[in-house]
C-alpha cells in the first residue's frame, strides 16, 4: 500500500525531469529512481510492519528524572571551556558561536511563545531591526558597539510595542499571520529602502566590537591599543573568534539569567497564567493586553541584542539573512525543546543547528535533512525534547 | 479609466487564483484549526506537474489544445491530491490531539522538505514555457491605451467560478460535505455520531491540495515560468487572504483572494510594484483590528 | 440591613434578538450570601458575566459601594473591575491554571499588588528587598486560604492533576486571594457529591464572618442554596419573579410554578 503511494508520488516528478534546451522545455525521463524509491518505501514499510513500529529510545524519557538546574550548570561549564580545549579550533568556535545565536534567540522567543502563548511567526523582524540598528547607527553615528548593543534592544523593544499594541488583541493564529507579515514588511522595506540601508547590497565593513577599548587587530589604528598588545602575547587572528565567543555566550547567560528571574516574578506567572487562560487572568484583576505587549517587548528586545551581535561578528547585514526561514527556525527550536524549556532551547539548537553544520560538505541534502528532521523529531516527541516545567515557588521549599 | 480598468482585469485573475490556494488553508483551519503551512508547497508542486504534463501530452502527440489543458488539469489535480493526502497522513495525522504548536511545526518541516526535494530532483533554475493559450479581447481603447482581457484570463475567472459553484453544492449538498461541516463543529460529536473523521480529514486535504493544483496549473499559463521557490509568497499571499475574508468561511477565501489580488495590480498600478507585499500586508493588519474575525468570519461570542 | 454593597439597577442583557436579561434590580449587601436562582437559561450566568465586565450590559446601572468609594460596573473593564472594584469571581466550568500548582496559581491571584511591589519587575529583577518581603506576605495569605480550604497539602501540586472537587475549592481560594469586596460563585456545588457540598457551606460561611465580604452565588443545589443564603433572588427567563429570605421563597407561588411548571390540571 504505501509503496503504491510511492509510486504515485514518484511517478510524475522523480520519473520525469524538466531539461532545458533549445526551444524551451524538454523532458527527460528516469524512471529507474522511481523503481528504486518505490522498492526503497516497500521494503521499509514491511521492516517496520515486521518490527512493530517503531522503536522507541527511551534516553530522553530517563532525562527527565535528571535535576534540570543541574543539567544546566554542567552545559554552561562545557560551553566556557570550549574554546580552552585541544580539539578546539577556529571552526568549531566558528560554529559553537553559530549555535549560541540561535539558543539566544531561542531563550528570546522562548518568553513570547513558551511563557506567554503568543505565536510568533516573525521574530526574525527583531532579529532584523538589532542588526540594522548596530549596522546604520555605526555607520551614520560611528557609534561603538557598546553604546549600540543596548540602543538595538530598545529599537527591538520599541518595533515590538509597536507591532504588539494594535495586534496582541487578536486571537493567537490571527496573531501568528499578523506577526509573519510584520516580519515580511521590514524585509521588504530592508530591500527596497536603498538610499538608507543600502537595499539588497546591505550594509558592508561594519566595525568590530573593541574589548573594553582593545581592538582586535595585527596593525592597530593610531592611538588605539591592540589586544594582543596590551596582553604582551603574539597576535593570533583566533582571538577575536573567541572574544566573539564569549560575547554572544555571556549574551545568551544574560538572556537565560534574566528570563529564569522573570518567571520567578508576578510578571513572569502573569505570563505564564495567560497562556493557560487568559480569561481566568482577567478575572484577577490582570491586564492581559500589556502583560503581552510585556512580553512581547522584551522578546524583541533580546532579538535586538542578538541581532546587533549578528552584524558585528559578520562585519555585514544584508535584507538576505531576514527571511522567514529564520522565524521558522527559530520557533522550530523553541518548540522542539519543549515550550518553556530553557535546556530543551539549548538541546534543540544543537540538534538542529549543529548537527547539520556538520554535515555542510552535503550543501544539497541539508535543509533537505533539516526539513526532515523537524518532522520526525515533533512526530517522535509532540510535547517537545524536555518538556518539563519548574514550578516558579515550592510550599515546601518556604522557611515559615 | 483605460488604466484602471486593466489593473482591475488584472487583479481579479490574479484574485482568483489566490482565492483557490486560500480555500484549501481555510478548510483545512476550519476543520482541524492548524495553519497548513505546507499548502503552498503542494501549490508549487502543482505547478511543477502541469508543467510536466504538459510537456507529456505533447510529446504523445495530443495537439488539440483545450483536450490537452483538461487532461493536464486532471493529471495535476490527481498527483497533488495525493501529496496533499500523504502529507497530512505522515505528519498530522500522528499529530492530531496533542499540543497545539506541534502540527504547525511539522507542516514547517514538510514545506522545507517538499521544497528542497523539488529542488533537488528538478534543479534550481526557472522553468520557462512557450504561450499556450494566446490572444484576447480588447476591451476597449482610449488615451493611447488598450485595455486587454486574454483568453487565458477569461478561462482562469471562468473556472474559478465554476468551481466555486461546484464546490459550495459539493459543502451543502452531499454526504461528504455534511460530514465535513458537522467534523468543522465537533470533531468529538461527529465521531461519536458514526463519521469517519479520519478519512472526512483527509478528504479535505484532497480537495484543498486538487485545488491549489488548478490554481497551479494557472500560474503555469499565466506567467509562462515555474520555480521551486513560488510556493512560499504564493502561500503566505493566500492564507493572508483566508485570514482577511475570516477564516474557515468559503466566500470569504475568494473575497480575500480577490481583494489581495485587487490590492496588488493596483499598487503594482499606481504606486512602486516593491511595496506590493507591504501594502497587501498592511490592509490586513487594519482589517483585523477594525474586525477581528476577518471580512466574512462569524464574530465569536465569548462563552465564559 | 445597612447600605448595600451591590446595587443592580434596571439591568437588561440583549444578544440581537434575545434578551437574556431584562430590566434586572436587586441589591445585595456585606456580610451576607446572596443567592441568585432559576431555572437553566434564566440568564444567571449573564448576570455574572455583566458584572464582572465580560458582556457590556445593553441598559442598567451597577454599582458598587465600599468603603467611601463608588464603581460604575457597566463603564469598567474586565480586569478593572477586578482590580479597583474588587470583585472576584469563579466559572461554572472551573478555570484554573492547569500546568501551574496550586500555590502559583494563588499567587497569581495577587498580581496586581506583587507588581507594585516589585516596581513593575524592575525592583524585582534585582532582588530588592521590599518585594521578598511582599512574596512572603503574598505566600502567607496563599497558605491561608490554602488552609481554610484543607488543600494546604496538595500547594506544590498541578492545579489541573487535583481531584474535581478540591479545584472548585481552590478556583474560590484563588478568587479570594485577590482580597474582594464581592465574591461571585458560578455554581460552586456543582458537581460535588454530599459531604463536599457540606464542605463548601462551611467554607462559605466562614468566608462571610471572617472576612466581612459580600457573596453573590448562583447554585442549582438547593441544599446549598437554602442551607446558607441569607437573600435569595429568583430569575426566570431573564425576569426576576421573586426575591426574599429563604423560607419565603420556598413558600412563593411563581418560583414553584417555574421549577415544576405549571399545574397539569389546568391545561
Amino acid at each position: 500500500m504505501a509503496a503504491l503511494v510511492a509510486l504515485g508520488l514518484a511517478f510524475p516528478l522523480v520519473g520525469h525531469r524538466l531539461e532545458d534546451s533549445v526551444n524551451g522545455l524538454s523532458l527527460g525521463y528516469r524512471f529507474d529512481w522511481v523503481a528504486i524509491g518505490v522498492a526503497a518505501v516497500f521494503f521499509g514499510r514491511l521492516t517496520i510492519g515486521l518490527l512493530g513500529g517503531v522503536p522507541r529510545i527511551a534516553a530522553f524519557d530517563r532525562l527527565k528524572g535528571l535535576r534540570m538546574d543541574w543539567l544546566g550548570w554542567v552545559l554552561a561549564a562545557i560551553a566556557i571551556a570550549l574554546p580552552f580545549l585541544p580539539f578546539a579550533d577556529r571552526n568549531l568556535i566558528d560554529k559553537a558561536t553559530l549555535v549560541l545565536i540561535y539558543v539566544m534567540l531561542g531563550w528570546g522567543l522562548n518568553v513570547v511563545v513558551g511563557l506567554a502563548g503568543l505565536l510568533d511567526l516573525g521574530y526574525v523582524a527583531f532579529y532584523a531591526v538589532g542588526a540594522y540598528s548596530y549596522a546604520l547607527l555605526s555607520l551614520y553615528f560611528d557609534l561603538s558597539f557598546w553604546v549600540c548593543l543596548p540602543l538595538a534592544g530598545l529599537f527591538a523593544a520599541g518595533f515590538g510595542v509597536l507591532l504588539g499594541f494594535p495586534v496582541l488583541r487578536l486571537r493567537g493564529d490571527y496573531l501568528a499571520i499578523v506577526t509573519l507579515g510584520f516580519g515580511e514588511i521590514i524585509r521588504v522595506i530592508l530591500l527596497n529602502w536603498q538610499s538608507f540601508t543600502g537595499g539588497p547590497n546591505g550594509i558592508t565593513s561594519i566595525a568590530r566590537p573593541s574589548f573594553f577599548g582593545l581592538v582586535f587587530s595585527a596593525d592597530p589604528p593610531e592611538g588605539r591599543m591592540a589586544f594582543h598588545q596590551a596582553l604582551g602575547i603574539d597576535y593570533s587572528s583566533l582571538h577575536r573568534v573567541m572574544f566573539l565567543y564569549f560575547l554572544i555566550l555571556a549574551l545568551a547567560l544574560l538572556t537565560n539569567f534574566v528570563t529564569l528571574r522573570l518567571r520567578r516574578l508576578p510578571i513572569g506567572r502573569a505570563w505564564e497564567a495567560l497562556r493557560e487562560d487568559e480569561i481566568a487572568c482577567r478575572a484577577l484583576g490582570i491586564n492581559p493586553t500589556t502583560t503581552k505587549l510585556s512580553a512581547f517587548a522584551i522578546g524583541a528586545m533580546f532579538g535586538g541584542f542578538a541581532g546587533s551581535f549578528f552584524a558585528t561578528r559578520q562585519g555585514f547585514v544584508s535584507p538576505e539573512s531576514f527571511t522567514f526561514i529564520e522565524s521558522a527556525i527559530v520557533l522550530a527550536i523553541v518548540v522542539l525543546g519543549g515550550m518553556g524549556s530553557q535546556i530543551g532551547v539549548v538541546v534543540a539548537a544543537l540538534l538542529l543547528i549543529g548537527l547539520p553544520e556538520w554535515f555542510r560538505d552535503l550543501q544539497l541534502y541539508r535543509m533537505l535533512v533539516f526539513g526532515l528532521a523537524m518532522v520526525a523529531i515533533m512526530l517522535w516527541r509532540p510535547r517537545g525534547l524536555l518538556s518539563h516545567r519548574d514550578p516558579t515557588i515550592l510550599l515546601s521549599e518556604m522557611k515559615r | 479609466m483605460a488604466y484602471f480598468l486593466q489593473q482591475l482585469v488584472n487583479g481579479v485573475a490574479l484574485g482568483a487564483i489566490y482565492g483557490l490556494i486560500a480555500i484549501g488553508y481555510t478548510m483545512v483551519y476550519g476543520i482541524i484549526g492548524m495553519i497548513n503551512f505546507a499548502h503552498g508547497e503542494i501549490f508549487m508542486i502543482g505547478a511543477f506537474l502541469s508543467l510536466i504534463a504538459l510537456l507529456l501530452i505533447a510529446a504523445l502527440g495530443i495537439s488539440n489544445v483545450p483536450l490537452a489543458l483538461a487532461l493536464t488539469l486532471l493529471f495535476a489535480m490527481a498527483f497533488a491530491a495525493l501529496y496533499g493526502w500523504t502529507v497530512e497522513r505522515l505528519a498530522y495525522r500522528p499529530l492530531r490531539g496533542s499540543q497545539r504548536l506541534a502540527p504547525l511545526i511539522s507542516a514547517i518541516g514538510m514545506s522545507i522538505v517538499l521544497q528542497n526535494t523539488v529542488q533537488l530532483l528538478q534543479g534550481a533554475r526557472v522553468k520557462p514555457l512557450q504561450p499556450v493559450i494566446t490572444g484576447g479581447l480588447v476591451l476597449m481603447e482610449g488615451d493611447g491605451f488598450v485595455v486587454r482581457l486574454s483568453y487565458l484570463q477569461i478561462i482562469i475567472m471562468l473556472l474559478t467560478l465554476a468551481l466555486m459553484i461546484g464546490f459550495t453544492w459539493l459543502i451543502h449538498n452531499t454526504t461528504l460535505g455534511r460530514a465535513q461541516r458537522a467534523t468543522e463543529q465537533d470533531m468529538t460529536m461527529a465521531a461519536l455520531v458514526g463519521i469517519d473523521v479520519d478519512r472526512t480529514i483527509s478528504a479535505t486535504f484532497v480537495m484543498g491540495a486538487a485545488l491549489a493544483a488548478v490554481a497551479g496549473l494557472m500560474v503555469t499559463l499565466y506567467y509562462g515560468v515555474v520555480d521551486f521557490y513560488i510556493g512560499f509568497h504564493a502561500g503566505v499571499k493566500a492564507f493572508t487572504a483566508a485570514v482577511l475574508g475570516g477564516i474557515g468561511s468559503l466566500p470569504g477565501a475568494m473575497l480575500g483572494g480577490l481583494l489581495i489580488g485587487l490590492i496588488e495590480a493596483f499598487w503594482s498600478g499606481y504606486f512602486t510594484i516593491e511595496y506590493k507585499d507591504v501594502a497587501a500586508f498592511a490592509i490586513l493588519i487594519l482589517v483585523l483590528i477594525f474586525r477581528p474575525t476577518g471580512l466574512l468570519g462569524r464574530p465569536e461570542i465569548e462563552k465564559v | 440591613m445597612s447600605a448595600p454593597l451591590l446595587t443592580v439597577e434596571h439591568l437588561s442583557m440583549r444578544f440581537g434578538g434575545l434578551v437574556a436579561v431584562g430590566d434586572l434590580s436587586f441589591t445585595a449587601p456585606s456580610r451576607a450570601i446572596t443567592a441568585v436562582i432559576g431555572p437553566n437559561g434564566a440568564g444567571k450566568t449573564t448576570v455574572f458575566n455583566c458584572l464582572t465586565g465580560f458582556y457590556r450590559p445593553s441598559v442598567g446601572r451597577l454599582t458598587l459601594a465600599h468603603a467611601g468609594q463608588t464603581h460604575f460596573l457597566e463603564r469598567m473593564e474586565g480586569f478593572d473591575i477586578a482590580r479597583k472594584a474588587r470583585v472576584a469571581r469563579t466559572f461554572q466550568n472551573i478555570r484554573l491554571f492547569p500546568n501551574m500548582t496550586a500555590l502559583e496559581n494563588l499567587i497569581v491571584a495577587q498580581h496586581d499588588t506583587l507588581m507594585r511591589a516589585s516596581l513593575w519587575s524592575i525592583g524585582g529583577l534585582f532582588g530588592l528587598a521590599g518585594y521578598r518581603q511582599a512574596e512572603r506576605q503574598a505566600v502567607d495569605r496563599a497558605r491561608h486560604w490554602l488552609d481554610q480550604a484543607e488543600l494546604l497539602e496538595f500547594a506544590d501540586v498541578e492545579a489541573g492533576a487535583l481531584p474535581y472537587g478540591a479545584q472548585r475549592k481552590l478556583e474560590i481560594a484563588r478568587a479570594l486571594c485577590t482580597q474582594p469586596v464581592l465574591l461571585c460563585l458560578d455554581e460552586p456545588a456543582a458537581g460535588l457529591n454530599p459531604r463536599e457540598s457540606a464542605d463548601l457551606n462551611r467554607l462559605l460561611l466562614a468566608i462571610r464572618d471572617a472576612e466581612g465580604i459580600g457573596i453573590l452565588l448562583i447554585e442549582h443545589d438547593m441544599s446549598v442554596v437554602m442551607g446558607i443564603s441569607d437573600h435569595i433572588v429568583v430569575l426566570d427567563y431573564g425576569q426576576k419573579i421573586a426575591e426574599g429570605p429563604p423560607a419565603a421563597i420556598r413558600a412563593d407561588a411563581s418560583v414553584i410554578r417555574a421549577y415544576l411548571g405549571e399545574p397539569e390540571d389546568s391545561a
